[in-house]
């Protein structure tokens, strides 16, 4: 590897990690405003025009509070919790290519940190790492709900990456491939051979118990009892206080950006766009196609927001019926069935 | 046994049936309901600088009166005082002086004339007991203040303006 090769990738990770830190500060933002909507009220608008500097006003909050460190919590597992989660819900978004090439002059630069041919395994590594740190701070706080939580979560998260797993499984059918950046590829356009190619198309059902397993996955409303309120106090961090506590929050919305690129480049066709062929520079299309992928992203995030200020929360055996009886049969129907029309298909 | 009232309402729960049981169309209902609360106007009065409208008879903070030529109408007769429920009005009367015939319209005045706001339940009494139509709650709402000695108002804040003349 060449030093400038090495120089942009450095460049990209700094630039990936801002974006993602950024879209994770204004979704905290944008929730606000999204909720108050549908509740037909106004939402955060006093820190500045539209109370757009509002994630700004938190986060100085966040940081200028005390920091709390129950004496018998255990100190460094205490630490460790919301460290882990918010390291493995950054390093996700190293496998997730974000564009075609972009050629500048004689240098060619790819729009994706790292193009290993394990991609959609990486990511669920990392997502299973991700409930470590859930329950490493639900553990160390040494508080019954925050245990409740953190044995809550690390269930949940059990439960529904079996399904997810199983729903991948059947999109690997289709592809044939596990790096993200061939199934981007795959999916070039948006019509051809007399069929869509986005995988959406394909693997309809695939993608409907993706979706509601990468719900539970983050901790999201309808499947956010690891921090339900109304039972456990916060959860698991019921006993956070300051940055720590704004790390977990953190954590949650770069989990939900990350799974809003995962599953847009795993079944919207990622930076894909129709009518992209049309346009001649291939610098343009690329821009366009990062463009795409973030009004996908945003439309994902959307989404989440949406179903969490419209369904209420599922009582506990209701989610475990939901992932055990309901979800995961119907993934391996999906596979079977999957299986047998590629069969007749060839 | 039958009720009382004829009201009572038998519910049978019965057992989700397939299409309950698989969520989806119950969801989409509710997203679709969500979705029309985003795009309808929000309710919200943003109060510093938007004020709702009062209705016609809202009481607010009170205000002494003056005659049509400038003069304080009231006369501390104390019937406001005594109808207060809420023991809010005390008043010490005076007796008008040669040559103060501009200020006062009748013969006695009220030298002090003090409400307590926080003790005030704006009922609107003192108004009706007014023989002279000296008092009306027509103000705004009171403002708020830091110390309890400073909501109790006299008469700089409850006399209203001399006629500009």
């Amino acid at each position: 590897m060449e030093t400038t090769d090495i120089i942009i990738k450095i460049v990209l990770v700094v630039i990936i990690f801002a974006i993602s830190l950024v879209i994770a500060m204004y979704s905290t933002y944008a929730e606000r405003k999204v909720a108050a909507f549908f509740q037909d009220r106004v939402g955060p608008n006093r820190a500045g025009p539209w109370g757009i500097l509002q994630p700004l006003a938190d986060g100085g909050k966040m940081f200028l509070k005390e920091e709390i460190i129950p004496s018998s919590a255990s100190g460094i597992l205490f630490i460790v919790g919301p460290s882990l989660a918010i390291l493995t819900a950054c390093i996700g978004s190293a496998v997730i290519p974000w564009g075609q090439k972009l050629t500048i002059g004689s240098t060619v630069i790819d729009l994706q940190v790292t193009d290993i041919n394990v991609g959609i395994l990486y990511i669920f590594g990392v997502v299973s790492l991700g409930v470590y740190g859930i329950m490493i701070g639900g553990w160390a706080s040494n508080n019954k709900y925050s245990l409740l939580g953190a044995i809550r979560a690390a269930s949940q998260n059990i439960s529904y990456e079996i399904s997810m797993g199983l729903s991948i499984i059947a999109l690997l059918l289709v592809t044939g491939s596990l790096s993200l950046r061939e199934i981007a590829e795959q999916q070039h356009g948006f019509w051809a051979d007399g069929w869509f190619t986005w995988n959406v198309f394909k693997q309809p059902l695939g993608f409907l118990i993706f979706i509601v397993c990468a719900f539970a996955e983050t901790n999201r409303t309808p499947f956010d009892l690891p921090e339900c309120e109304t039972e456990l106090v916060g959860g698991y961090h019921t006993e956070y206080s300051s940055m720590k506590l704004g790390f977990y929050l953190f954590a949650e919305y770069i989990n939900m950006f990350i799974s809003s690129a995962v599953m847009a480049t795993l079944y919207f066709g990622g930076y894909n766009f129709p009518f992209m062929d049309m346009i001649n520079s291939p610098n343009l299309v690329t821009i366009l196609g990062v463009v795409f992928l973030f009004g996908k992203i945003f439309m994902f995030i959307f989404f989440f927001m949406w179903i969490r200020w419209t369904i209420p929360r599922f009582r506990y055996d209701q989610l475990m019926n939901l992932g055990w009886k309901g979800l995961i049969p119907l993934a391996i129907a999906n596979i079977v069935i999957t299986g047998v029309v590629i069969t007749f298909l060839n | 046994m039958e009720s009382l009232s004829n009201k009572k309402k038998v519910l049978e729960v019965k057992p989700l049936n397939f299409m309950e049981r698989i969520y989806l169309p119950a969801i989409l209902k509710g997203l679709s309901i969500t979705i029309k609360h985003f795009f309808r106007k929000p309710v919200t009065v943003r109060y510093p600088e938007q004020k709702r409208e009062f209705s016609e008879n809202f009481r607010g903070m009170h205000s002494l009166k003056r005659d049509e030529e400038g003069r304080e109408r009231c006369t501390a007769c104390g019937l406001c005082a005594l109808s207060c429920p809420a023991e809010a009005i005390t008043m010490t009367a005076a007796e008008r002086q040669k040559g103060e015939e501009h200020l006062y319209r009748e013969e006695k005045y009220a030298a002090v004339y003090e409400i307590n706001m926080l003790r005030c339940i704006f009922c609107g009494l003192c108004e009706e007991a007014c023989p002279k139509e000296a008092i009306y709650l027509d103000g705004d709402i009171v403002p708020s203040d830091m110390l309890r000695k400073d909501f109790i108002y006299g008469k700089d804040k409850l006399v209203e303006a001399p006629l500009n003349q």
